[in-house]
């Protein structure tokens, strides 16, 4: 705290001063408020007529909403303490998303089943604010690894419950999923093992390459300088560069199109993603074991350990936790470049992505998008936790 | 002159070669086509739509530089610091969200053409630069931070004569992972109708023209790697004169 | 002279200084000891508004620096600090001119005090001008350092375990350097340490604190004759006393009258040498030489004798 706020303290109670990042929310919240809160169109195709906070919703949970926002500003602008924003946050931010579907429902005329309702951009930025407030009060909070964690499961959990109650339904979003739910479910897959399948390859290989690279200076110079020029291409060109060789291997190796190889289609996006893969594996690999205190190294050589016990019980697990935020970074990368293998025909949550940009329907783009993003952001809080908790007794320079 | 630098010279020699005079490599290229297919891209030229994709990229990159470091330099002056550890947070939570994903979102905005790629661009390239600034205006050596305030410098001469200076090369860093993240998100900005070297490589695909996707792909790579050289060359001059060599490779 | 007025800082609940007040005397060294923890860097960085005092004042020549605004008042107080805190990405010549640009000094008169401020620490200026201070020793380093922190020519200057880095040689030389440069210029300067043995080489006064507490506060030679505290006492070292009380004094200051056999020692060197060298070579008085004459003679009774509190 600096002089000036403590020395303010002492003339008022300290939570009766404005929070610079309150004033922040607030202004972004009340012009969220202002805003349309939801989108009304007639069909999927026309554009959307703008329903404000007060005719997207009858009056009552209208006046829930604003009651709840009022705390909610009120708790942002104030000094409180960092749990009673949190607590803050996260209530609007779910009666948010309840109420969103809410209106949904409420704009939907009976039985009209071509009427599109999707979130406005005053839904948006104030769902924005109040998440920032979140984000805000967690960073403050620096929670252990697995309270983190837990608050995830609890997330994932709500945002579930929330699907699952069918109050969602009337959403555009949830009409575009159900019209092609099988699909959806299918490409959900295709991504998840592109994704994770490149990352495990690429953990696979990349770990003894990276050990390799440690031990002997020349190739280490040579692999990392070939892996960087590899991971400087452009996905789409990389994706478009294997076509041609990958319809030859399919086209005049026995079996390899049998195996579900060919120029188009999930293997060259494999090939691609594990390609991109490797440099920060490899590279984290050789600054992990670079890393590792030399005296360590050299206490276990004075007891006698041979070159494998070493790498094996002193090296590796002091360099893990830098190994792991290799992989973090490139499974979170990965979950976000698997949706442009659609434009080879890969498949994946970006033929959502990539067909509503086609149809210019933007609920498509989000039934892509929203998943790609939720995957990837999960990803990155467990990894991170799991790098926090191996991390532990190893000191990092 | 290394086999690097004779390598990086024969690659933009071809480059040139390509984009100026591309029937040169008709040959080269038919041998990727179906006989009824052209062998060069013949809906533009290719020369003007490189422009393009770079211009796009350049405009981007610069709005980005300019709002990032801004904003990193804002978060760690005394008045934004109650910003910073909420920026890192935002920082890292940004980078999950992937490109397509920023340049798709922002057609409902912008409607059709460049408008929704540079936005996106510029979005997407704002977080490696704020993240390397913060690093660089963050990690200075204590001792010199230190000295330039004991020496009796204002806090605007501080930041301007020392702190900017001294982060330079990791700010360089930054920029330089946000232009090659950028020239490959231009590629899909092609997707909703932005010229750029994209559309050479989906015409390919959607026609089944290898010999397209071929030259697109060779130009946006070539580009990227020569670019990336281009600007750890200027990073790496930077800091053996500021003798921090060692200090920023992270 | 700086006056330190019952000054106190409070971090969080912790008072690092704790009402402490001293004065130090114009063209005087004034070193401050103590332990890691004890409050003395914090207590230095007081005197140039690196941090801001809770409660007290600090007057400087009379005028109470609250009212001064910090980058002008450090612009005023030379400031060197361990591990030189050199600006890398600025030349030798560029680092030292630093103060002087900043209070707007012209060109020649800035080029022509860097060129006089390297010669004296012993580097050429042609040859180092130029030079990025990481294409320098340790050494050389630590010497710029204290250049650039004395280019303004000012009255105090202020040091932050200046020779913590360096190793034992390299350091007795930087010392030796300093005092002289503070006999030429009369500066005064309040150096911080937690090694004693430096106090006493190179103190005028001696301020010991502990846990923020300024505990004593006077002449090397009644510091280590009546430490006023057990703790003070620890930090003398109780078997090291006489030799650090020898130490003070230089063979030249107790000269007696004649002329004994066997090799001189130089006049300029300390008691502590003296005995050291009795010692060894198993004599009972050394002659004393000046300029290459014999002056006198120093005896081990004599020595006996000053090894004690007088």
């Amino acid at each position: 705290m600096s002089l000036a706020a403590a020395q303010s303290a002492t003339s008022r109670p300290t939570w009766l001063a404005l929070d610079k990042l309150g004033v922040l929310i607030a202004l972004i919240a009340l012009a969220g408020a202002a805003l349309p809160f939801a989108l009304f169109r007639a069909n999927r195709i026309v554009l959307g007529e703008p329903r404000s906070l007060l005719d997207a919703l009858p009056s009552f949970p209208a006046a829930l909403l604003i009651g709840i926002l009022l705390v909610g500003f009120a708790v942002a602008l104030l000094r409180l303490p960092i749990i009673a924003k949190l607590v803050a946050g996260f209530a609007v931010l779910a009666t948010l998303f309840v109420v969103i579907g809410w209106s949904a429902g409420y704009l939907t005329p009976e039985g009209d089943t071509f009427a599109r309702v999707s979130p406005g951009a005053g839904f948006w930025l104030l769902v924005f604010a109040f998440a920032l407030l979140v984000t805000d009060a967690l960073t403050r909070l620096r929670l252990a690894p697995l309270a983190r964690i837990a608050i995830l499961l609890a997330v994932i959990a709500a945002a579930t419950l929330l699907l699952w109650s069918g109050s969602w339904n009337d959403l555009s979003l949830l009409k575009e999923y159900s019209t092609r739910a099988p699909a959806f479910w299918a490409e959900a897959r295709t991504h998840l093992a592109l994704a994770f399948g490149s990352v495990a390859i690429a953990a696979v290989v990349g770990m003894p390459l990276g050990i390799l690279c440690y031990k002997v200076r020349p190739v280490r110079a040579a692999v990392l300088n070939v892996l960087n020029i590899v991971q400087t291409i452009p996905s789409i060109a990389l994706f478009g560069l294997l076509i041609a060789p990958l319809a030859w291997v399919a086209a005049n190796v026995p079996g390899a199109s049998a195996a579900g190889i060919s120029g188009i289609g999930a293997a060259p996006a494999m090939v691609a993603l594990f390609a991109y893969s490797l440099l920060p594996i490899v590279s984290n690999t050789v600054v992990g074991l670079l890393g590792v205190p030399p005296a360590a190294v050299d206490a276990a050589k004075g007891m006698g350990m041979t070159g494998r016990q070493r790498m094996v019980g002193i090296e590796l697990p002091l360099a893990f936790p830098v190994i792991l935020t290799g992989i973090r970074i490139v499974l979170v990368q990965n979950i976000g470049l698997a949706t442009i293998a659609a434009l080879i025909g890969g498949g994946g949550f970006g033929v959502f992505v990539f067909q509503g940009i086609g149809q210019t329907a933007m609920d498509l783009v989000l039934l892509g998008a929203i998943p790609t993003v939720a995957l990837a952001f999960a990803a990155a809080v467990v990894l991170d936790a799991l790098v926090e908790m191996t991390s532990r007794g190893v000191r990092r320079p | 002159m290394t086999i690097g630098n004779l390598l990086r010279v024969l690659a933009f020699a071809i480059l040139v070669l390509l984009l100026v005079n591309p029937d040169l490599f008709s040959g080269f290229f038919g041998l990727f086509a179906r006989d009824t297919q052209p062998a060069i891209y013949n809906q533009g030229n290719l020369l003007d739509i490189t422009i393009n994709h770079l211009g796009i990229v350049l405009a981007a990159t610069l709005a980005s530089t300019i709002i990032a470091v801004g904003l990193a330099i804002i978060v760690t002056r005394p008045f934004g610091a109650e910003f910073l550890p909420l920026s890192r947070s935002l920082a890292n939570v940004g980078q999950t969200f992937p490109p397509v994903a920023v340049l798709a979102l922002a057609v409902p905005m912008l409607g059709f053409g460049t408008a929704p790629t540079l936005v996106a661009l510029f979005l997407y390239g704002l977080l490696p630069i704020f993240e390397n600034t913060l690093t660089g205006l963050t990690n200075l050596p204590p001792a010199v931070t230190d000295a330039a305030k004991g020496v009796g410098m204002t806090g605007w001469q501080r930041l301007v004569k020392i702190e900017l200076p001294l982060a330079l090369p990791v700010i360089l860093a930054g920029i330089r992972l946000s232009t090659v993240i950028s020239l490959a998100t231009a590629t899909i900005g092609s997707t909703v109708a932005a010229r750029t070297l994209g559309e050479v490589i989906i015409a390919g695909l959607t026609t089944g023209n290898t010999a397209f996707v071929l030259q697109g792909g060779l130009i946006v790579g070539v580009l990227a790697v020569l670019i990336y050289d281009a600007l750890s060359a200027l990073e790496r001059t930077l800091m053996l004169r500021t003798g921090q060599l060692g200090r920023a490779s992270a | 002279m700086i006056e330190i007025d019952d000054i106190t800082k409070v971090y969080n609940t912790t008072a690092v200084v704790d009402r402490v007040t001293l004065t130090i005397e114009p063209h005087s060294i004034c070193v401050i000891v103590g332990t890691s923890g004890s409050g003395k860097t914090t207590l230095m960085r007081m005197i140039n508004k690196l941090v801001e005092p809770t409660s007290g004042h600090i007057r400087i020549d009379g005028q109470d620096i609250a009212g001064i605004p910090a980058y002008e008042l450090r612009r005023r107080i030379g400031y060197a600090i361990q591990g030189h805190g050199l600006f890398p990405h600025r030349t030798v010549g560029q680092n030292v001119a630093t103060v002087p640009k900043l209070l707007g000094w012209d060109k020649r008169k800035t080029a022509d005090r860097v060129d006089e401020l390297l010669s004296l620490f012993q580097l050429d200026p042609a040859e180092f001008r130029d030079r990025l201070p990481h294409e320098l020793s340790g050494g050389q380093q630590q010497r710029v350092g204290v250049a650039r922190a004395l280019a303004a020519g000012p009255n105090i200057l202020l040091m932050d375990e200046p020779y913590g880095a360096l190793d034992p040689v390299i350091r007795a030389k930087a010392q030796e350097d300093l005092l002289s440069i503070q006999r030429r210029f009369g500066t005064t300067v309040v150096l911080v340490t937690h090694d004693m043995e430096e106090a006493i080489h190179l103190g005028d006064v001696i301020a010991v604190m502990d846990k923020g507490k300024l505990l004593q506060c006077d002449k090397p030679a009644e510091i280590i004759a009546n430490p006023a505290t057990p703790f003070v006492a620890e930090l003398i070292g109780t078997s090291e006393r006489p030799f650090r009380l020898l130490s003070l004094a230089t063979v030249a200051d107790h000269l007696e009258p004649g002329t004994p056999d066997g090799e001189p020692i130089d006049a300029t060197a300390s008691l502590r040498d003296a005995y050291a060298e009795l010692l060894w070579s198993g004599r009972s008085a050394l002659p004393v030489r000046r300029d290459g004459q014999l002056v006198g003679q120093v005896t081990l009774d004599a020595l006996a004798r000053l090894a004690r509190p007088q």
